[in-house]
Parts: structure tokens; sequence; C-alpha cells
């Protein structure tokens, strides 16, 4: 078992240690993971970037990307999934079915006619296109809060109905304290969805000033010049960092959300 | 809990809830919440999709001015005189039906071992899991791209062994491909959690009824844990064959966009993107795009047709 989980680990093991190899190294040396000379030569000339970009520029546009995502796509989708789960309207069962098969759409089904409209609106190079779908919520993080308001007893919303409290009071001041566990994990899987992502920001940013850290990387490793495999490791290791670290702080929570809803590739 | 989930997975509607609407509470509060939805279902999803339907008929490039009406021309192309489209489809069809399977089952197997009470499950969980999360970035194909390289890890250790090496891994067509499968059951983190679910629910008297009646290991998978399984198996098995379908960043990735060598790599969706992002084929790759969404749809409904014949609900039994 421990052989195996060693096994699985080891690519990412790999990856780290490489990052510390010099250039003598870096392909004399591909199977040892312990780097005979340390070095932190790789990281300098990484982060540098290209052009006149460096690394800094990638990090804070992923995270400014995946940091606005993930709150307007977890804000939004608590409040219609309290509404799927709290609410009794006509055309809610439709609505549901609706909303759960687009889980099984393709990006691809409607990403051309999307990147159409905003071209021609101007909004290349910008994070708008990225950003403006997150409003809507989406049903992945619908379906799982929604999963755990019905856990909550409707007693509670009674109470507060008989207190006084109006649906929008119910849930501020009913549901949204007690769904705290769920948009905690929901908005790690948010993160990380958006943090590696790639097609979106690979088409719609075009300016290297603007590129978040998968477009970026994509672009180091360009085979058109003499590709700086080292600085790529660094990189590549870097940009694992933010995933690591909320891994290691939030496990509890992941494999949480993952065991009641467990949608994810 | 995920087994019933999937299936009746709907919003409640409590006898309390009802009666209210009989007494004619208004409707407004319900669709105002779920009003952002709503409107970026309209927004970005319903009027995209019906937009690629029409530009599916024009030839369409963004530089000019007006989609240009073509009839059916598209998929008349698409269907016959595009040899590449007929690549993408047979190798996406093969890294589907050979990725997916390979990482269920290692998933299944893994999930197995590990129900067993040992010490430090939460750190072999852990290890598991991890390259499940970091596993779509890009970061990590690009490293896929190293392992497997002329100079990369895999060779160093086959020649460390004392096996033939210096195999161009990616350069050659008949492995390029199970690369990017490898990487893909390298992934197999999230179904295995939730078969880890699945297997707890399963109740410890069935398995002592089975040895009481001298089931050996085998039989005892194969008459209670598999049966008892299938929900989840049916549930993961959905979800991975539409990520099967929509696979992109490692195959563009390990080529370079191209999908080489001899486009093996050319997955659908990388073909699509060639289409529409690199030769602005706007109104080819919407045709393109509706073809794949017919595909998932069939496929989808094929599957879930199908559970009828295999997949076992104990509910239904009781």
């Amino acid at each position: 078992m421990i052989g195996f989980g060693l096994v699985m680990l080891y690519p990412l093991i790999w990856l780290v240690a490489s990052s510390f190899k010099g250039p003598s190294e870096i392909w004399t040396n591909v199977s040892s993971l312990i780097p005979k000379i340390p070095t932190p030569e790789n990281y300098v000339r990484g982060w540098a970037g290209f052009g006149s970009v460096t690394f800094a520029t990638f990090y804070k546009n992923s995270f400014l990307y995946a940091g606005i995502g993930t709150i307007l796509t977890v804000g939004s989708s608590a409040v219609v999934a309290f509404g799927f789960a709290r609410t009794q309207f006509v055309g809610r069962q439709f609505w549901f079915g609706v909303m759960m098969s687009t889980l099984l759409l393709p990006v691809q089904v409607q990403i051309i006619p999307q990147y159409i409209v905003f071209t021609k609106l101007g909004w290349l190079n910008t994070f708008l296109p990225l950003l403006l779908p997150r409003f809507g919520g989406q049903a992945f993080f619908i379906f799982m809060i929604m999963q755990f308001i019905r856990g909550i007893p409707a007693e509670l919303d009674d109470a507060a109905a008989i207190d006084g409290c109006g649906k929008v009071g119910i849930f501020f001041r009913v549901i949204l304290p007690l769904i705290t566990p769920v948009l905690v994990a929901a908005a790690i899987f948010s993160f990380y969805f958006t943090w590696g992502d790639f097609f979106s920001p690979l088409i719609y940013l075009n300016d290297p000033k603007l590129y978040t850290i998968s477009v970026a990387l994509r672009a180091f490793a360009d085979p058109a010049g003499a590709t700086d495999w080292g600085a790529i490791f660094a990189m590549s290791a870097l940009s694992l960092v933010p995933v690591f670290v909320i891994f290691v702080l939030f496990q509890r929570y992941l494999v949480q959300g993952i065991s009641t809803t467990g949608l994810r590739g | 809990m995920i087994t019933n989930q999937f299936r009746t997975a709907r919003p409640e509607t409590g006898r309390r809830e009802r009666r209210r609407v009989r007494l004619g509470e208004h409707h407004l509060a319900g669709y105002l919440f779920i009003a952002p939805w709503l409107i970026g279902f309209f927004a970005f999803t319903f009027i995209p999709i019906a937009a690629s339907l029409v530009l599916a008929f024009t030839n369409y490039n963004i530089l000019s001015p007006l989609p240009h009406w073509i009839g059916v021309r598209n998929f008349e192309r698409m269907f016959s005189h595009d040899p590449r489209y007929w690549v993408s489809v047979r190798q996406t069809f093969y890294f589907a039906f050979t990725s997916v399977p390979l990482k269920l089952a290692f998933a299944l197997a893994l999930a197995m071992l590990m129900t067993a009470p040992r010490r430090l499950v939460g750190v072999y969980r852990a290890a598991y899991y991890l390259p499940s999360i970091v596993g779509a970035n890009v970061a990590v194909a690009v490293m896929w791209r190293q392992i497997f390289g002329t100079d990369g890890v895999v060779n160093a250790v086959l020649a460390a062994a004392g096996l033939p090496a210096h195999t161009s891994w990616l350069g050659n067509p008949a492995t390029a491909v199970w690369t990017v499968i490898a990487l893909a059951v390298w992934e197999f983190g999230s179904p295995m959690l939730i078969f880890l679910a699945g297997l707890k629910q399963i109740p410890a008297e069935l398995y002592e009824a089975a040895a009481i009646d001298g089931a050996g290991v085998l039989a005892r998978f194969t008459r209670v844990t598999f049966p008892l399984l299938t929900p989840i198996i049916f549930f993961n098995f959905v979800v991975q064959m539409i990520f099967g379908f929509t696979v992109f960043t490692s195959a563009f990735i390990i080529s370079n966009g191209t999908g080489s060598p001899l486009d093996t790599l050319l997955f659908y969706p990388l073909y699509l993107y060639q289409k529409g992002f690199r030769d602005f084929e706007m109104g080819y790759a919407a045709a393109m795009a509706w073809v794949l969404l017919v595909v998932v749809a069939l496929l989808t409904a094929l599957i879930f047709k199908s559970s009828r014949y295999w997949v076992f609900y104990a509910q239904e039994e009781a």
C-alpha cells in the first residue's frame, strides 16, 4: 500500500525535485529524486517570465480570476440552491431538471457563439468573458449545496417564519449560517476548477499581461523557442503551491464534499 | 446516500409546502432566488446553443462581416470530405472507452483495499486523491510530457531495469495516446472516494452470511460487492464518460495543440478548437459542437437505458 501510494505521488515528487536541479543535472540525473547540487536558479529564471512580464503578474491574474470567480460562483449558487430547495413555485421541477441536464453539457457546445458575442462586444483580452457567466452559479455547486440544505430541518424555517422572517430573512439568518461547511467545500472546488482552468483563458486572453498561470505555462513551453525545462518545472511546482496549501488545510471538507456529491473528474 | 441521490435527485415537495401553494402563496420569491441561474442559463447556455445550431448551417469566419448560409454543407464536409474529422471521432472513442473502464477498475480496486481498517488511512486517501485535484492542471500535463519524453523518467527507469528504452513514447502514434490514457487513469481519486463511500454502505452481515455459506473472496465480490455497488458504478460511469468525451487540456499540452503524432491525440474537442479558434471556421466548429452534443446525449441516454439490465437497487427489492 505504501509503495503504491508512492508510485501515485511519484510524478509530483519528481516535478518538485527536478525544479531544484541545475541545467547539467536535469536530464542526466532524471531518475534520481535528490538533486546532487540543489539550486534555486530555476525559480529565479522562471519567475522572470518572458517578454517584460514576470510570473508575479501571472500569479496575480490567476488569483484574481480564481478568487473573484469563486466568490461569484459560490455566492450565486447558494442563493439559487436555496430557491430550489426551500421555495415553492410553478415549474420548479422543470427548471431543476433543465439545470441538472446542463451538468452533462460539454463546454465546447456553447463556446463558439459565446466567443463571437464577447468578441463583438470588444471583451477579448478582458476578464469579463471569464467572470460574467459565473453570476448564474454552476449546476454542480447548486446541486451540492441543495443536497446540504435538504438535510436542515424545515421546522427551523417555519419557526423563523412565525417570528416574521420572510424568505430572504430565512436565507440569510437561518440557512446561510448553517451551510458554511458546504460553502467552504464548494469554494475549494470552485477555486481548484478555476485555478486549473485552461480552455477559457486560452481563447479569451491573448495579451501576456493578462495571462493566467495555466496559459503562461503553456506559452513558456512553446516549442518555437529553446524550451527552458528547469524554469518550467520550477514554475509548474510553484503553480501547484496554492492547490497543496488548500488541500492540507481543508482536506476534511474536500473528502466530505466529494463523497456527498462526487462529480469531480 | 449517493445511490438515492442520483436516482431521485429532485427537490422535495413536502406536504407542508404543497399546502402553502394551494393557499396561494405567490411564486415570485422562488423565481427571484433562482433568477441568477435562469438569466445565466438563457444568456450563456440556451441562446448560445440555439445560435450554434444556426451557425452550423453557415460559413462563418469571425473576421468576415456576416455568416453566409450554406445549408448542410458543413455536415456533408464533416461526414464525407474531412478524413481528420473521422480520425478525431475514432481517437475520442478509443480514449474514452479505454481510459474510463481502466480508471474505474483502478478506483474500485483501491477503494476496496482501503476499506480494510488500517492506520493512516487518511494519509493514503490524500496520496491517492491529490493527483486528481492537480490533474487537470497545465503544470501536470507539462510534467507528463517530460516524464514520457525520450529522455524522461519512464525511459530512465526502463534503462535502469535493463529493458529496452529510448522509445519515443510521445512521437510514436501507437504509444502517444496511451500516455494520455495513463494520465487520465492516474486521476482516479474522485471515483475512488465515491466507491469508498458506497462500499461503506454495504452491510457487514451480508459478507458474514456469504462467508458462512462458504463463499470465497471472488464469490463475495461477484455476488455481494459488485451487485450492491452497481448504482455507484453506474454513476461513476456516466460522469467519467462525459469527462472522457470532453478531454482537452492534456491532449492539447502533450501534442502542443497539434494532435500529433499522426493525429492520434486529435481528440474531438481539440479538433473543434483547431477549427474554431485556429482556422476561425466558426460555422464548421459550431456544426461539430452540435454533433458532439447529440452524441453525448445519445450516449448518456443509452447508458441510462442499459442500467435497467445491470444496475441493482436494493431498495426496490425491499
